[in-house]
């Protein structure tokens, strides 16, 4: 079953969607693998002002119950965190978690630029960075950042997209190692799990 | 474009400590570096050296430099529901045994949550018996806090907050328009003391019922956040409350033990042990 060249190298996969992303993570989340070795970290884009809500329509279907971290909270592998509301997440050395109400950075705060360009300086070429629908940029240099440190990405087939625009902006900038459909990215990340067995 | 490294976050921290004894040594790295960078786009310098450089030369540049190396995004009413804990739980709390009640916004940044403040102490018609200090490190910020003057832009988002606040009545009754920049009432601040001050070297100078610190201590470091915490504990009478932004955590700090979490969700903690 070996399609992907993986190994058990990698420590962090970072998620970055927008408009049109919710389904895809909700599948994602869905079918992840009991006891996953690896943290996920998503920066998903959401409105400002609801501070409750998502992080449970998240849970609800999720295999592994999904919290948003407070600043300066250590990162641990078979967890998964959501960028809070109203507030950039970045990743610092020694992997943990750091908040901050900076500008907003592509009209977005949380910015899926920040957290993945973050994640990529922290975990360098363990990082592996997936980016779904979405109807701007953000994220697209965040990709480049994961592939210059020697990280993994992949990226929505666009045609799967409900809009397409995140996934050709980074295709733009950066060399995406697979563009894949949501059930290509849940087996993707199965057969990781079995590198950790 | 090369990354910046923890070299030259050092560098630029020594050269600041000496020249003008401000401490970054122990501010968060990730945002800081941010802030780093962001300087280097604005003012196109080649390297970290030539801003060293021009740090340790230029004084009225180094003004500037702590202008854009601290961040001042802010709204009023930031977090309606917290200021609706506050109007609804905390300061009636207070007010059942005290005749005054005193406040200190700790980072209080461009002045919106101390505006925020007053217009809903206003509303409580408890405006008179508040005494309040606002603090920030950046001289200039004090300046533009004090005159309350924000885009019109930002007042649609401060609105949007106020009416989720469930204020009285609307901003709007409390600032004119002056092209496009709101004037907020300068009677509501006639008694705030806006003085500048910095959480890392500056020592306790109060005592408060109430210390306001949100989102600010995310820019700190663990060791900065633990020494700050001690600052708060002293500068706070017995059973007098902090705010802390609503994604940050007491926890992991070394006196947490001296304080109670009063709301959870909107981070209140009541010190209950000297």
């Amino acid at each position: 079953m070996n399609r992907y060249n993986l190994s058990n190298k990698y420590k962090a996969i970072v998620i970055g969607g927008s408009a049109g992303s919710f389904q895809g993570i909700t599948r994602i989340l869905a079918q992840l693998p009991k006891d996953f070795p690896l943290p996920i970290i998503m920066c998903l884009h959401r409105l400002k002002h609801v501070r409750n809500g998502f992080v449970e329509a998240l849970s609800i279907k999720s295999v592994t119950s999904v919290t948003e971290p407070y600043d300066k909270e250590q990162i641990k592998k078979d967890h998964v965190y959501l960028a809070p509301s109203n507030y950039h997440m970045s990743i610092e050395l020694g992997n943990y978690f750091c908040l901050s109400t900076e500008e907003m950075i592509n009209n977005s705060r949380p910015a899926i630029d920040i957290t993945l360009s973050s994640t990529a300086y922290a975990y360098r070429d363990k990082t592996i960075g997936i980016l779904l629908s979405g109807a701007n940029k953000d994220g697209a240099l965040g990709m480049k950042h994961i592939k210059d440190k020697g990280g993994l990405t992949i990226v929505q087939e666009p045609s799967e997209c409900m809009i397409d625009t995140m996934p050709n902006a980074a295709l733009a900038v950066t060399k995406i190692d697979y563009v894949l459909k949501i059930d290509e990215i849940v087996s993707f990340l199965n057969e990781l799990n079995s590198h950790y067995k | 474009m090369k990354d910046i490294e923890i070299a030259d976050i050092k560098k630029i921290a020594e050269v600041v400590k000496t020249s003008y004894n401000y401490d970054f040594t122990n501010y968060a790295m990730s945002s800081f570096k941010r802030r780093i960078q962001r300087i280097m786009d604005i003012h196109k310098f080649p390297n970290v050296d030539a801003l060293v450089k021009r740090i340790r030369e230029d004084k009225p540049f180094f003004e500037e430099f702590i202008v854009e190396i601290t961040v001042n995004v802010t709204e009023m009413f930031r977090d309606p529901s917290f200021w609706r804990v506050l109007r609804d739980e905390i300061i009636p709390a207070i007010m059942l045994n005290h005749e005054k009640i005193r406040i200190w916004h700790a980072g209080c940044s461009s002045g919106e949550e101390v505006f925020s403040m007053a217009i809903m102490l206003k509303e409580m018609g408890l405006l008179q018996k508040a005494s309040i200090i606002a603090t920030d490190l950046d001289k200039e910020i004090l300046k533009k806090a004090k005159s309350g003057r924000y885009t019109l832009k930002n007042m649609e988002l401060n609105e949007k907050n106020y009416i989720r606040f469930q204020g009285k009545t609307s901003l709007k009754d409390y600032h004119t328009e002056q092209g496009n920049m709101a004037v907020l009432d300068p009677n509501l601040v006639m008694n705030v003391s806006f003085r500048e001050h910095d959480l890392v070297r500056g020592d306790v100078f109060n005592k408060f019922d109430l210390v306001l610190c949100r989102n600010v201590m995310i820019y700190f470091n663990q060791t900065l956040q633990n020494e700050v915490l001690k600052k708060f504990h002293e500068s706070l009478f017995k059973y007098g409350y902090l705010v802390i932004g609503s994604k940050e955590s007491l926890i992991w700090c070394d006196i947490a033990n001296k304080f109670i979490v009063v709301n959870n969700e909107e981070k209140v903690y009541k010190k209950f042990k000297d």
